[in-house]
């Protein structure tokens, strides 16, 4: 470990001193991407701003998926593949209690009804997610602790697509969908549809969208809090920074990594209510992609670091409405993956530490 | 004997106490007399013989009633025997190329023996799994064994996850389908073609204009294509170590299908590279042309126009997979293979006893890459054309889990690995599915959990078996006493 930190320093040494042509690519990378906004800003100033507001939306969505990739990685130094999917399965629990005789949720159903409904669909989402997460965990991933790293990576990928198979099992390989309110956010019909405000010729900023930072921001807020000021929050520290010392003081690190899936997966299902709200259809394969997504947020932000994974999700979400949105020179949706792939890609090789993470032994 | 450092064995060690029958075998032969002293002093082939004759009578005891016992299956079975029972090894000098040899006369004359003029199959009907692969199925299969076998190279013998594997694969396929078809045409004032250049292509139409090359040419074009974009890839990204590289490459195998998917009009410049969702359809056969057809009568011209245009392709896959366990196997002697399997064990050490880590990665993801692109040209070329759908990470998963099913390393498990998977994704799947659905009443299309059931396979195999059904002696040692899995710290060369 000494090598390691003198390494480090190294390191350190030459990134302030000598030019490293890979830096300098990555700078200027970044500073056409600049030039690029500048420009942007400049032309179709509304745009930009509603693409703005939209990434805002999309980045909360993706933050909450990102936060359970980069808190089993902090615990477990594991890529959790199978998060994605989890995700997706929270999507299909929550539509199929939202169109349960018990909620019953419909166009114009007053407020009284619309509120308590969605946070008991909330709740028995999370938990539901949660459960399924802690399953994951027990069957796949704990009896391999202690062999090499990619054998549990092979094993999430096998955990991703078996539950990309139950949702095909339970719903079919179609999309499932909630009827949608025919608003600009073409959000779910049982939430207000009309703008909260609305600037330029086209701008608006809807309810639906404000509502999705509504239910993300106390879920992240508590999620903070449950980290940082609790005692099983310390004991996740704890066992996140060294696992046999953790055990050494009295923490049952076995118990504290199925409450580390346990908070992860109710954030996953969390999302998943928020997305089937918010764009009303999911299909068993969406999970996958979205959750590469917000792993690209995790690794952006700095895996393991819980600001981070907050930083990386907005900026995720900033980078792909302003891609599919702006006119001038933007490469449009159709180059969505790829363009979240390469930042990815390009991350990892300039950066692998994050924006604000450590730097990690995995990175060169 | 020590704790074995990976949990999975524990489990392996608990299933293999419940199998009863197993462990009470002797006590159960010991009723017709047979101990296992008496057993272990008959000389071998005498051994072998009795363990061939309890095989015969367990599949007679299993195969009557469920699909019957004809003539075929009794042929395989004196096949088998005949394999198993002489010592073939000693005999002789040339004695241990017999068992290759029959095995490869055995594959290689599959499509004479398997099937009548009409095309239906003669052979037996395997119990559950249903009829043996057609001949178009087994071209699939022998594809998936040399994509399986060449990233082998990268997982197996170098020990470096790709998850993006499928990128290799396209960028094989839309090389060898855009140089051999009318993509490149272009189109003047009259609706004709501006462009055409043939060099060896067979079957040409010269009024559709476009570019036609040879497609045994772009083979190896489409394969060294291919692997200079490994290396391209790699360059940056092998500094990176485990879980970051494969993450890397599972970015790649994303972002290059998309490429295909949008590239009919490159950011509106109005290139038109792959033909976009359509994919480049209607590709040039592969063949030897008429001058070679007219003096060598066994090679045909064109194989799109041949009688037999499945087992053509056939054969010809026949001969590439021979030609990439052949270098696979040579490659794992090398002095490189060795780089590579130091590597995998223990990058510090390797480092330290002078093993260049840069150069020797990166050839082991140029030479995946190589067999790669080789193979997705040649599927290209059976299914005439590259679609972008077929290049999903579904796909890098799929080659992946024949690698690790059939073990992880072993070029031998990996061929029975991917031959088997490849079976099933293409035909085994939907007869097993028919079978149960017959059998037990019920209506599940079977097919459509392929992926499921790959991913059971996946965690049941990394659970129970890691090392692979046919592991590697060394890979297996690897997982049992573990291997130096610190990651070691900054090393570019």
């Amino acid at each position: 470990m000494v090598t390691n930190a003198r390494k480090g320093e190294l390191l350190a040494v030459r990134r302030w001193t000598g030019v490293n042509p890979v830096s300098l690519i990555g700078l200027a990378v970044v500073a056409l991407l600049i030039v690029w906004l500048a420009v942007n800003l400049e032309k179709t100033p509304a745009d930009f701003f509603q693409a703005f507001l939209i990434g805002i939306t999309r980045g909360s969505l993706y933050a909450l998926i990102a936060l359970g990739y980069t808190l089993v990685y902090g615990i477990l130094e594991l890529i959790n593949f199978a998060h994605g999917d989890l995700f997706m399965l929270g999507g299909m629990i929550a539509m199929t209690l939202i169109g349960s005789d018990l909620f019953g949720l419909h166009a114009g159903d007053s407020a009284l009804h619309v509120w308590p409904a969605i946070l008991a669909v909330l709740g028995i989402t999370m938990i539901g997610c949660g459960l399924i997460n802690v399953t994951v965990e027990r069957i796949a991933y704990r009896p391999l602790r202690g062999a090499p790293r990619l054998v549990p990576l092979i094993t999430a990928i096998a955990a991703s697509f078996i539950l990309q198979n139950i949702g095909i099992a339970t719903k079919g390989s179609d999309y499932v969908t909630l009827n949608s309110g025919g608003g600009r956010s073409g959000a779910a019909d049982f939430l207000p549809q009309g703008n909260v405000f609305t600037f330029g010729k086209n701008g608006y900023y809807a309810w639906a969208d404000l509502i999705v930072l509504l239910i993300t921001a106390p879920v992240l807020i508590g999620l903070v809090w449950l980290v940082q000021r609790t005692k099983q929050g310390k004991a996740m520290r704890a066992t996140a920074q060294d696992r046999e010392a953790a055990a050494m003081m009295g923490i049952d690190v076995n118990r504290t990594i199925s409450f580390t899936f346990l908070i992860a997966g109710s954030l996953a299902g969390a999302a998943g209510l928020v997305y089937a709200m918010y764009f009303t259809s999911v299909r068993f394969d969406q999970g996958f992609q979205l959750g590469l997504f917000a792993f690209t947020a995790a690794v952006l932000g700095g895996i393991g670091n819980l600001p981070g994974a907050v930083l990386g999700g907005l900026t995720i979400g900033i980078v792909e409405a302003f891609n599919n949105t702006l006119s001038w020179h933007s490469p449009g949706g159709d180059w969505k993956q790829s363009i979240v792939f390469a930042i990815l890609i390009m991350i990892l090789v300039f950066r692998p530490e994050g924006l604000l993470g450590e730097r990690t032994p995995e990175g060169g | 004997m020590s704790e074995p450092l990976y949990p999975g064995a524990q489990f392996r060690e608990k299933f293999r106490d419940s199998w009863r029958i197993w462990r009470h075998r002797w006590a159960v032969l010991g009723f017709v007399g047979i101990t296992e002293e008496r057993f272990h002093s008959w000389p071998l082939p005498g051994q072998r013989a009795f363990i061939a004759g309890v095989i015969g009578a367990l599949l007679l005891v299993v195969l009557t009633p469920l699909s019957g016992f004809d003539v075929s299956a009794l042929g395989a079975y004196l096949i088998f025997v005949g394999l198993y029972v002489p010592s073939w090894k000693r005999l002789g000098r040339f004695g241990k190329f017999v068992i290759p040899l029959a095995f490869l006369a055995l594959v290689a004359g599959y499509p004479e023996y398997g099937f009548n003029n009409d095309g239906t199959g003669k052979l037996f009907t395997i119990p559950i799994l249903g009829a043996f692969p057609n001949v178009h199925t087994a071209v699939v299969m022998l594809i998936f064994v040399m994509m399986a076998v060449g990233l082998n190279v990268v997982v197996g013998y170098a020990g470096l996850l790709d998850l993006g594997y499928v990128a290799f694969y396209a960028i094989g396929a839309y090389t060898a389908a855009v140089l051999a078809s009318t993509q490149f045409a272009g189109q003047n004032a009259q609706g004709g073609p501006t462009r055409f250049f043939n060099l060896g292509g067979v079957g040409i139409d010269k009024t559709l204009g476009g570019i036609h090359i040879s497609v045994w040419l772009l083979l190896i074009v489409a394969g060294l294509l291919t692997a200079l974009l490994g290396m391209l890839i790699g360059l940056p990204t092998l500094r990176l170590r485990g879980d970051y590289l494969a993450i890397v490459t599972l970015g790649f195998g994303e972002i290059l299908p998309q490429i295909a998917r949008n590239g009919d009009n490159f950011f509106n410049t109005g290139l038109n590279l792959t033909n976009g969702p359509q994919g480049v359809t209607s590709m040039d056969g592969i063949g030897f042309g008429s001058w070679i057809h007219r003096n060598v009568s066994i090679l045909p011209a064109n194989y799109l126009s041949a009688s037999n245009p499945d087992e053509l392709y056939f054969w010809t896959a026949i001969c590439l997979v021979l030609i990439t366990i052949f270098c696979s196997l040579r490659l794992r002697d090398s002095k490189l293979g060795r780089a590579w399997i130091a590597i995998r064990e223990d990058e510090t050490a390797a480092a330290a006893m002078g093993v260049p880590l840069m150069r020797t990665k990166t050839l082991a993801y140029a030479i995946g890459a190589f067999f790669g692109g080789v193979a997705g040209a040649y599927f290209a070329e059976v299914n005439t054309g590259a679609q972008p759908d077929a290049f999903a990470f579904q796909f890098s998963v799929a080659v992946l889990v024949m690698v690790i099913l059939g073990g992880v390393g072993n070029v031998w498990g990996v061929l029975v690995g991917a031959a088997f998977l490849a079976y099933l994704d293409q035909q085994g799947l939907a007869d097993t599915g028919a079978w149960l659905n017959q059998h037990l009443n019920i209506t599940i299309d079977v097919p459509k959990y392929e992926y499921g059931i790959f991913g059971v396979f996946l965690l049941v195999v990394m659970l129970f078996r890691p090392h692979g059904l046919i592991p590697e002696a060394r890979h297996k040692l690897e997982f049992e006493e573990g291997v130096a899995d610190e990651p070691l710290y900054d090393v570019t060369q």
